[in-house]
């Protein structure tokens, strides 16, 4: 069980932030491009989902797989984006999204006065503070699959 | 439960909550099957992923199977609702023996075979039947 990468998008699909810890295979495009591409197809999936789902929805899409990997996700009323990849083993970690955006990126990011929103975060403790905990999570392991 | 088959070539809507006609459903099914499904499978961060196979949500689970000739079947489900991926085999055992083997079919068209609309409804209540992971449905 294992985090592939992690990507932090704002409302605007400025990425904020991206970490890997077990990555295989790139996307084969420039880091830009990847990004724009992710946010485009969450920002479709959200669409698609919103007309779809049958019943008046709460939180909206949580998650997809595919035979390889799972990525989960986590949007804030602000338009704050979490995303994560992990492998298949795992189950429903929206409370481990929520903790990176109130106690990591609010803490560190937001409520620092020196960070400016709205563009790539450059804060080293943020970026610590973030490996650390992903590394501690109980379904992160340091040799991948 | 609500279920729809092919690259456009049918819709069959046994929803109970739909607020869309179904061909209203159909271009985002469309853009789904043929762009977001591929998209997955490209920023995968592990080699030889598929693409999307099961989107969940809050309110209903979404399941993709892509056959090797690259028709996709695409199922809406209760987020607990179990036996998804017989029922996604199961339709299509269906559409191979009561599309496909009609002469009267022809390749990319909705289909229209009576048969196949029985088993498919069969087949329906049959996954219905089979039943949800947790209480209540």
């Amino acid at each position: 069980m294992t985090v592939h990468n992690l990507y932090l998008f704002d409302r605007n699909g400025v990425c904020l932030h991206y970490s890997e810890w077990h990555r295989k295979k790139q996307a084969g495009i420039p880091k830009e491009e990847e990004f724009k591409l992710m946010y485009g197809m969450l920002f479709s999936i959200r669409s698609f989902v919103s007309k779809m789902s049958p019943l008046d929805m709460k939180d909206g899409f949580l998650s997809f797989q595919t035979s390889r990997y799972k990525l989960h996700y986590y949007e804030t009323p602000t338009g704050i984006k979490v995303v994560m990849n992990t492998d298949l083993g795992v189950g429903p970690i929206r409370d481990v999204l929520h903790h990176i955006y109130s106690s990591l990126y609010v803490e560190l990011v937001v409520k620092n006065p020196l960070c400016p929103l709205g563009q790539t975060v450059q804060s080293e403790l943020f970026r610590s503070r973030l490996d650390s905990y992903v590394r501690s999570l109980p379904f992160f392991s340091a040799r991948a699959g | 439960m609500n279920s729809s088959a092919g690259r456009i070539t049918s819709v069959e809507k046994f929803g109970k909550h739909s607020y869309l006609t179904a061909m209203e459903y159909i271009p985002s099914f469309a853009f789904f099957a043929n762009r977001l499904f591929a998209i997955g499978s490209q920023l995968s961060p592990e080699q030889g992923s598929s693409g999307i196979e099961v989107l969940e949500t809050d309110t209903f689970k979404l399941h993709c199977f892509q056959t090797l000739t690259g028709i996709k079947f695409v199922v809406l489900a209760d987020p607990r609702q179990a036996g998804i991926d017989s029922l996604l085999r199961k339709i299509y055992e269906i559409y191979s023996d009561f599309a496909l083997k009609n002469p009267f079919y022809s390749l990319e068209m909705p289909i229209r075979c009576e048969l196949f609309d029985q088993n498919m409804k069969l087949a329906l209540e049959v996954a219905e039947k089979a039943g949800t992971y947790g209480p209540g449905s």
